[in-house]
C-alpha cells in the first residue's frame, strides 16, 4: 500500500486487510520501536475527536515519528476561509503522511486526489471510518482465531452508524452469519443488507437483545446516538432499549466477546467491564497497533521484528 | 429520400441540425432546459405524445443547424437513456447514434446528499452509474447513490 492513501473500506482487498492485521500483530509484540523518527505525521482534526486523535498520535510516538497539526478547525486557517483543497496541499507539503477526519462527507477522497503524500481517513462525516474498521477486524480474529465463518451480532443504532455499515461490508468477505438488533426505527438501511444479499450470506433481524447473546460469538454494541434525532420524543422512546448486563451473559458461548467502538453511554453496563468476555478497552488498544501498521506500511518502512 | 421523411411527419423536418428522437414524453422539457434550447435563438421544434413503436409514447426535439457536443450528449443520456441522437445536414441523415450512459462521468447532476464535498466547495461532481436500467448514480466522494427521482441537473 506504499504511497496509497487509506480512505474507504471498500478500497482494500482481502489479501490487502490480512496484510495490515498480520502487521499489526508484529507491533503489538513489539509496540515501542522508532522506525519512523525520520518522518513526519500530520494530524488534522477539523472536527474533535478523543479516542481516534489520540490513538493516532500514541502509535506515532511510539514509532518515534513527530506530529504536526491541530486538533480543531477553529484554531486553524480553515476559519479564515481557506478551502480544504488548499490546506491539504500545503500541510502535504509540511509531512510525509496526513491522518485527517472531517465532518463533511467525501472530503477524504477530495484530500487524496489533491495531495503528494498518502492521506488516512479517520472519518469523513457519516461516510467512512476504514481504521475503525480494520481495528474491528483485528479484534475478531485476535479473539476467536479467524475471521471465517462467524456469527456476528449487532446491537443498537444499526441505521445511521457508519462502523456498524463499514463492518457489515467488510465481514461479507469473511462467510459470516448475521444477527441484527434494533428497534424498528434504526433498522440497518437496506443498501447495506444488500450486500449481504450479494454475498448470499444469511441475516436475521431481532428487536429483543437477549434472542442473540446464546448464539453468537462476537456481540457488537453500539451507541444510539442522540444527535442523529430530530424528534426528541424518539430518542427518549428508544435510548434505554438495549443496555447489557452481566448476568445477560450467564449462558453466552465460552468464546463469546463483547466489542463496542466506544464511547459508550450506559448500553454496556459497567458490571460486565469484569467479565473476561469484555473486550472493547482492549480493542481500543488494538487501535493503536492497527495505526502503527497502517503508517508504516503507507510510508514504505518495515518493523523491526518483521 | 430516407426514412424519416417517407413518413408523415407530425414535427416538420429539418434542413441543417439535430434531431434528439425517443425522448421519453414526460423528459421532453427536461431536455430542453438542461440544453439550454430555452435560450437558444435557433429555429426549434418539438412534439410530445407521439406514437411510438418502441416507448409506446415518445417526445422528439429538432435544433436546427446545431451540432451537440460530448457534453451535451452525456447530459441527454442522463436525462433521456434510450434517445436516438440524429444528424442532420441538407435534409439528409447523415449519422444516427444511439446515446449511451456512460460508465462514469463528471459534473452534470447534484450528489443528492446535503453532507457530500461537492455541495460544500468547489469541487467538480463526479459519478458512477451503478445501475443503467434504473439510472442510479454513486458519488465518487461521498459514496452515497443519488437516484433517478433525485437527480438534480446542475
Amino acid at each position: 500500500m506504499k504511497n496509497k492513501s487509506l480512505i474507504s473500506i471498500h478500497d482494500l482487498s482481502k489479501e490487502e486487510i490480512y496484510e495490515i492485521l498480520d502487521l499489526a500483530e508484529k507491533f503489538e509484540q513489539k509496540p515501542k520501536q522508532r522506525i519512523l523518527r525520520d518522518y513526519i505525521v500530520a494530524t488534522l482534526f477539523f472536527e474533535p475527536s478523543t479516542r481516534t486523535r489520540l490513538s493516532f498520535e500514541s502509535a506515532a510516538n511510539q514509532l518515534g515519528a513527530r506530529i504536526i497539526g491541530f486538533s480543531d478547525a477553529s484554531n486553524s486557517s480553515v476559519q479564515k476561509g481557506e478551502s480544504l483543497k488548499d490546506t491539504i496541499m500545503t500541510v502535504s507539503l509540511y509531512s510525509d503522511i496526513i491522518v485527517m477526519r472531517h465532518p463533511i462527507e467525501g472530503s477524504a477522497r477530495l484530500a487524496s486526489e489533491v495531495s503528494d503524500v498518502p492521506i488516512i481517513n479517520a472519518g469523513d462525516g457519516a461516510n467512512q471510518h476504514p481504521t475503525q474498521c480494520l481495528l474491528d477486524l483485528y479484534s475478531i480474529r485476535k479473539t476467536q482465531g479467524t475471521l471465517d465463518n462467524l456469527n456476528i451480532a449487532l446491537v443498537g443504532d444499526l441505521k445511521y452508524g457508519r462502523t456498524v455499515h463499514s463492518l457489515v461490508e467488510a465481514m461479507c468477505k469473511f462467510n459470516a452469519t448475521f444477527h441484527l438488533v434494533s428497534p424498528d426505527i434504526l433498522k440497518l438501511p437496506s443498501s447495506v443488507k444488500q450486500h449481504i444479499k450479494d454475498a448470499h450470506l444469511k441475516y436475521e433481524q431481532y428487536t429483543d437483545l437477549e434472542d442473540v447473546t446464546d448464539k453468537v460469538d462476537i456481540l457488537y454494541m453500539t451507541r444510539i446516538q442522540r444527535e442523529r434525532f430530530s424528534e426528541p420524543m424518539e430518542y427518549e422512546r428508544v435510548k434505554n432499549a438495549y443496555i447489557l448486563h452481566n448476568n445477560m451473559l450467564d449462558n453466552s458461548k465460552p468464546n463469546l466477546r463483547v466489542l463496542h467502538p466506544m464511547p459508550r453511554v450506559n448500553e454496556i453496563n459497567e458490571d460486565v467491564d469484569c467479565n473476561p468476555k469484555a473486550y472493547y478497552f482492549q480493542q481500543a488498544l488494538n487501535g493503536v497497533y492497527v495505526r502503527q501498521a497502517l503508517l508504516s506500511n503507507m510510508l514504505g518502512v518495515e518493523p523491526e521484528n518483521k | 429520400m430516407n426514412k424519416i421523411t417517407q413518413k408523415e411527419l407530425k414535427v416538420s423536418a429539418i434542413e441543417n441540425g439535430t434531431v434528439i428522437d425517443h425522448i421519453p414524453s414526460d423528459k421532453v422539457f427536461q431536455v430542453i432546459r438542461i440544453l439550454g434550447l430555452d435560450k437558444m435563438l435557433n429555429q426549434i421544434t418539438f412534439g410530445m405524445n407521439l406514437e411510438s413503436k418502441k416507448l409506446g409514447k415518445k417526445g422528439i426535439i429538432k435544433v436546427s443547424n446545431t451540432y451537440f457536443e460530448k457534453d451535451e450528449i452525456r447530459k441527454i443520456s442522463i436525462a433521456a437513456p434510450h434517445a436516438t441522437l440524429i444528424i442532420i445536414k441538407n435534409f439528409e441523415v447523415i449519422e444516427k447514434k444511439k446515446i449511451d450512459l456512460p460508465d462514469e462521468f463528471e459534473g452534470i447532476v447534484k450528489c443528492f446528499n446535503p453532507k457530500c464535498i461537492t455541495n460544500h466547495q468547489k469541487v467538480m461532481q463526479h459519478f458512477k452509474v451503478m445501475d443503467k436500467e434504473n439510472l442510479v448514480l454513486q458519488c465518487h466522494y461521498c459514496e452515497k447513490f443519488t437516484k433517478k427521482e433525485n437527480i438534480e441537473f446542475l
